[in-house]
């Protein structure tokens, strides 16, 4: 389970964030974003074929997290990004994303 | 015990070598001996053995050796490792001591000497007793030794030297100091090192033997003791393979130990001291992966073995001393060439050892309570001064079971302890730590982790007081994560800034920070911002700000005296704030009108406010700088009087500039660079003392203050430029393009100037093949422009029109873009300014130039007949076609021939003159034709084209014959013809002639004859034809042949006589004239 899920705009700035309230949402944020350093030099990685630019999982930045998770996210994603309302590189605010998310979560009682 | 107690002993750290101790030389006084410890000392590279030497005088004391143990049975050990062991190995007790003593083989007196050296070694020898330290002897001696073998008295005399001093005869070495020292001293220590190798064998195998004595329940620690002994001596014998094994074997041992409270701290010591040992032997095998997996193996045992409660900062200590000692072995190994990546570098580790000093701090502050008075007598004192072993408590040493000896002495020993910790500088260490980390992640790029590490360091110098510092550190990565939009860090770290800056009663940082965390960029809740922009106004309006939460009191209550003195300092209350580098609470955006602005145009910006703050914001001016400062004085709004204007809160005000640009700044394209100042904020009802002037250099700052360019550009000509020609131009000719300038302009436009020809910027070449002129009167030559630039015409009246024709000579074909620029100025008025503009209408057309006729040229014999070659002297025919290819009429003035679309043929009869040379080609020269469009007035000029005519070949005939014939015949009429045949060579030519028969003629004459010409003489020869049929009839066949000239023949001299002759049929009346041919 997560204790925290964040969706990141391709300009390294968050679209969505949220830690389990009980835990220290600034250390989350901080983590989240300094992972952004393995996350980016994972993408300008050269050489890489094809097909490995066409998968999306970029693998562990840290030990954490599973892959079955990362799809399902990622396919709310996509249906936030089909809302013909919704303003790409705008925060997300989707209450379906939402309850993704709470249900990926540590649950807190 | 001082912050250093969790330092690792120096002994543990250093790479072990054998030790040999040299006796018997004087370094200070005998100059030989120096140069030999010199020559032992110097350049110690890595080709070398591995030993560390030291000089010790011959009757040195070594450390006594204890009677050896016999028995184990009632030997109850009082720890694991004795804190002097190691460096009694290194540099107390050596593997091999050498005796240096001075004696020639050939020594007079070797007797004497002879004793003399075996009583210094025996000196050694009783002083080593009970250890297994080998002794050897160097002679040093004066004499390049023989070969050996070679010396007898030197094999016997070091027989008997070996036998007094009871040596083997390997240990007796022969020094002498001749020219090659150094290779001597290489030789010696490879042999030191070999006895050096035994030594520490021997003592390993003396360690393993000791095993069989040892039970499992009171021997634990002997297990530890043994195991970390061998794995040392194996270092010390350079056998890495085998320490690493020992090592490891330890290390499992030492977490096998019964652990309870009163023990933890000297398991987790050797634990650490072990886990430091193998780790360092595996990143010296380059085997990283190996020390990373034993470093997290040794973490995972250990970091859940906190030990004493009431001493639970001692846990943190050592386990963050753990981590910065693998970082620094692993940064070792980085400079030694290990690569490291991103995910696996030192920097984690630093990182790691900072966050336990955090937890230190944190346990220390709990933990360690003030005002507690520090026990007497000193209970941390020992009596040798310092631990007898490794990671035990100084009031009850040697102490192993669970229970401690003496409660109140364990109390007093936790709460000195406890006392320590409290001077201990925990934020330093932590800086330091953060520090070596921040330095590891600049290396293996990770810019986010380096900010985070920054901002930690920052919240410790806050932490630790040092505020400047801590400003200093916040403020330079606070870009980064404005730059990254990670708002919710950025107000952490702004929240933090903001302590330090009201905490230092920083005025001018406060007020930054306050308008940052107002603005829109802040995620802090609204009741949070309600406080900060109170304060705010509070500091504008020169009062003292209330604290801000979470700092402490005695801090607190410091800044607000600094604040007082602050405030009634009201002096220069001037801020000047670049906001181009924050996000802050107004925001600002500027736009003008329109990209561009006709200079006869006001120019047209709008700036607009928004304050997000939740309180209405006042300020009493707003101004624009631009680039040209002219400008300035047309936007600037100011509050009048007492009234200010103000800003609600999410509303967005607009301002509308515009003022009248200069005519100095037309056709420039000009960057107006917006330089935003709201001068005197604050809040409506609130006079304000401070004035806070808000500056952005927009050319600075991407992200939240756009900057803005805009054009201003001529105004719009009102006049007419129209071209009328008659495309396409003609090769060379003088093109007439005739321009008809027309005003429309209400008043007089003034200096009108044109400048015409060739638009610049395309095919350089053509810039040589184009000219241009206003005379149309004759040809211009290539001295003309192919621009005429600024043809002054003078002043146009309105509704006045201008007629004007330009020339232009086409030297090359192709197509070519003439421009046609018209500038003028004329006076106007804009918002009740007189002005001046300039104003320019620009044409361009496209010409096209093509060759006005193609001249195709001929050579013909007089017979009209293509000629391939020309003979010498011989006249031939030249004929010119020339094929029009205008669409335009052309007059040819020089033949007066007149011919539109068709072709113009010009006969020249040629005679070639002998030639001199054997040049067998000859130009034939050129052809010139003059013309001119046929539409053109008759005074125009002629164009001269010249065409140049092809070579022709040439060749010399020797014989040359022609015939004077009549131009017709009539039937039954006779018909003479004369034959004239030339010798053209130097020499007599015999010629032989037939006439062959023919059917159409019947002929008087010679037949047949054979003759001879002299040089350059003529024969003729007369026969008298007599047509037979009408028509054109073949005339009879002269056949020539030249014996000499074998190449001349009827064939080649035919194409010079007539074939064929027209006979008109017979008349009725008989011609006199041809009778008379006849």
């Amino acid at each position: 389970m997560a204790v925290c899920i964040a969706v990141i705009a391709k300009e390294n700035y968050p679209l969505y964030i949220r830690s389990v309230p009980t835990q220290n949402e600034l250390k989350f944020h901080y983590t989240v974003h300094t992972s952004l350093d393995v996350v980016e030099e994972k993408i300008s990685a050269v050489g890489k074929s094809l097909g490995d630019q066409r998968e999306l999982y970029l693998g562990l930045l840290y030990p954490t997290e599973d892959y079955k998770m990362f799809r399902k996210l990622h396919n709310s994603f996509t249906d936030v990004m089909c809302n013909p309302f919704h303003n790409p590189g705008d925060p997300i605010q989707s209450k379906a994303f939402d309850g993704i998310v709470s249900g990926m979560m540590v649950q807190t009682g | 015990m001082a912050g250093s107690q969790w330092e690792l002993p120096p002994e543990l750290c250093c790479r072990p070598m054998a030790f040999v101790a040299l006796t018997g030389l004087d370094v200070v006084y005998n100059a030989v001996h120096r140069a030999i410890w010199d020559a032992f000392c110097a350049n110690r590279r890595a080709d070398r053995v591995p030993i560390s030497f030291k000089v010790l005088p011959g009757d040195h004391e070594y450390p006594k050796c204890r009677t050896k143990r016999t028995s184990y049975e009632w030997y109850i050990p009082k720890g694991i490792l004795k804190t002097g062991w190691m460096n009694k190995h290194l540099n107390l007790v050596p593997a091999l001591v050498v005796l240096f003593y001075e004696l020639d083989w050939d020594d007079p007196q070797w007797k004497e000497k002879q004793s003399e050296c075996a009583t210094k070694v025996e000196i050694v020898r009783t002083s080593l007793q009970g250890r297994n330290t080998k002794v050897a002897v160097v002679l040093i001696q004066k004499k390049t030794p023989l070969p050996p073998g070679e010396d007898l008295v030197a094999s016997e005399r070091a027989a008997t030297l070996c036998n007094a001093c009871d040596l083997s005869g390997k240990s007796l070495f022969v020094l002498p100091h001749t020219d090659h020292l150094v290779g001597y001293i290489i030789r010696l220590e490879n042999a030191f090192y070999e006895h050096a190798q035994t030594y520490y064998y021997t003592e390993i195998r003396r360690v393993k033997s000791h095993k069989e004595f040892l039970n499992k329940t009171t021997h634990q620690l002997l297990f530890v003791r043994h195991q970390f002994k061998i794995a040392f001596f194996s270092e010390l014998k350079q056998d890495t393979q085998n320490a690493l094994k020992y090592y490891r074997t330890a290390y499992s041992l030492v977490h096998e130990l019964r652990a309870h409270e009163t023990n933890m701290l000297e398991i987790k010591t050797m634990a650490g001291f072990i886990n430091y040992k193998i780790c360092r032997l595996c990143f010296q095998h380059n085997t990283p992966l190996d020390a990373i997996a034993q470093f997290r193996k040794h973490i995972d045992l250990c970091k859940k073995k906190i030990g004493s409660a009431e001493l639970a900062f001692e846990h943190a200590a050592w386990m963050s001393k753990q981590f910065q000692s693998f970082g620094e072995l692993f940064d070792e190994a980085i400079k030694l060439g290990l690569t490291a990546i991103q995910t696996q570098n030192p920097g984690f580790y630093y990182q790691q050892a900072a966050c336990y000093s955090q937890d230190r701090k944190q346990q220390a502050q709990q933990l360690c309570q003030a005002g507690a008075t520090y026990p007497s007598p000193e209970p941390l004192d020992t009596q040798s001064g310092g631990l007898d072993f490794y990671g035990q408590r100084p009031w009850r040493q040697g102490h192993q079971s669970i229970d401690p000896p003496d409660a109140e002495k364990e109390k007093t020993g936790i709460l000195a302890l406890q006392i320590k910790e409290r001077d201990v500088p925990h934020s330093e260490l932590i800086i330091a730590l953060l520090s070596n980390a921040v330095a590891q992640f600049k290396k293996y790029k990770c810019p986010r982790m380096k900010s985070h590490l920054m901002v930690q360091m920052g919240e410790e110098y806050y932490h630790a007081k040092d505020y400047t510092k801590a400003l200093k550190l916040l403020d330079y990565v606070m870009c980064d994560y404005r730059t990254e939009r990670w708002w919710g860090l950025l107000t952490a770290i702004l929240t933090t800034a903001l302590r330090c800056a009201y905490l230092m009663a920083s005025v001018k940082d406060y007020i930054i920070y306050c308008m940052e965390l107002l603005g829109r960029a802040s995620t802090l809740k609204e009741e949070q911002k309600l406080r900060i922009e109170k304060n705010l106004i509070k500091v504008l309006t020169n009062e003292v700000p209330d604290a801000e939460p979470e700092c402490d009191s005695s801090s607190v209550s410091a800044a607000k005296s600094l604040w007082s003195d602050r405030m009634a300092l009201a002096g220069s209350n001037e801020l000047t704030i670049e906001v181009q580098d924050y996000i802050p609470f107004i925001q600002c955006k500027a736009k003008f009108q329109s990209p561009s602005f006709h200079v006869d145009q006001p120019i047209q910006l709008q700036v607009f406010l928004r304050a997000d703050c939740p309180h209405p914001v006042s300020f009493n001016k707003l101004s624009v700088s631009l680039s040209n400062q002219e400008y300035n004085q047309w936007c600037v709004v100011e509050s009048s009087g007492q009234e200010s204007m103000s800003l609600l809160p999410g509303k967005t005000k607009r301002f509308n500039f515009s003022f009248v640009a200069k005519t100095e700044d037309v056709g420039k394209k000009i960057e107006v660079r917006l330089l935003l100042t709201v001068a005197g904020l604050g809040q409506p009802d609130h006079a304000a003392q401070y004035h806070v002037r808000l500056c952005s250099d927009t050319t600075q700052s991407e992200c939240y203050w756009r900057s803005l360019f805009v054009q201003i550009i001529s105004r719009v000509p009102k006049i007419s430029v129209q071209l009328s020609h008659q495309p396409p131009a003609l090769n060379n000719e003088m093109y007439c393009i005739s321009v008809t300038i027309q005003s429309q302009e209400e008043g007089v436009a003034k200096d009108v100037k044109l400048t015409a020809g060739l638009k610049p910027g395309q095919d350089a070449n053509l810039g040589q093949t184009t000219h241009v002129t206003l005379d149309g009167s004759k040809v211009c030559d290539d001295t003309a422009p192919a621009l005429l630039p600024d043809v002054p015409l003078g002043d146009l009246k309105p509704g006045e029109k201008l007629e004007w024709c330009v020339y232009v000579k086409c030297v090359s074909t192709g197509p070519r873009v003439f421009l046609f620029h018209v500038a003028y100025s004329i006076d106007t008025t804009v918002e009740g300014r007189q002005i001046v503009c300039k104003c320019h209408k620009d044409e361009t057309v496209t010409i096209e130039t093509v060759v006005p006729f193609e001249v195709s040229v001929k050579f013909v014999s007089t017979k009209f007949e293509p000629l391939d070659r020309v003979a010498v002297d011989i006249p031939f025919l030249l004929m010119t076609d020339i094929l029009s290819s205008s669409p335009w009429p052309l007059l040819l003035a020089s033949s007066s021939l007149q011919l539109t679309g068709e072709s113009a043929s010009e006969c020249f009869c040629l005679r070639c003159p002998p030639l001199t040379n054997s040049n067998s080609t000859v130009a034939t020269g050129q052809y010139l034709i003059s013309w001119r469009r046929y539409s053109s007035s008759a005074d125009s000029p002629l164009i001269q084209t010249t065409v140049t005519l092809p070579h022709v070949i040439l060749e010399s005939v020797p014989l040359y014959i022609h015939a004077d014939v009549p131009s017709f015949g009539r039937v039954r009429e006779s018909l003479s013809v004369r034959y004239h045949i030339e010798n053209r060579t130097a020499l007599v030519q015999e010629v032989e002639m037939a006439v062959e028969p023919s059917d159409a003629f019947m002929f008087s004459g010679l037949k047949q004859v054979r003759l001879r010409i002299l040089p350059g003489s003529e024969q003729q020869m007369l026969y008298n034809y007599y047509p037979l049929m009408a028509g054109y009839q073949t005339l009879p066949q002269l056949n020539i042949s030249l014996p000499r000239c074998p190449t001349t023949n009827t064939h080649t001299l035919r194409r010079f006589l007539p074939q064929r002759i027209f006979v008109k049929p017979q008349g009725r009346q008989v011609d006199d004239a041809s009778i008379a041919a006849a």
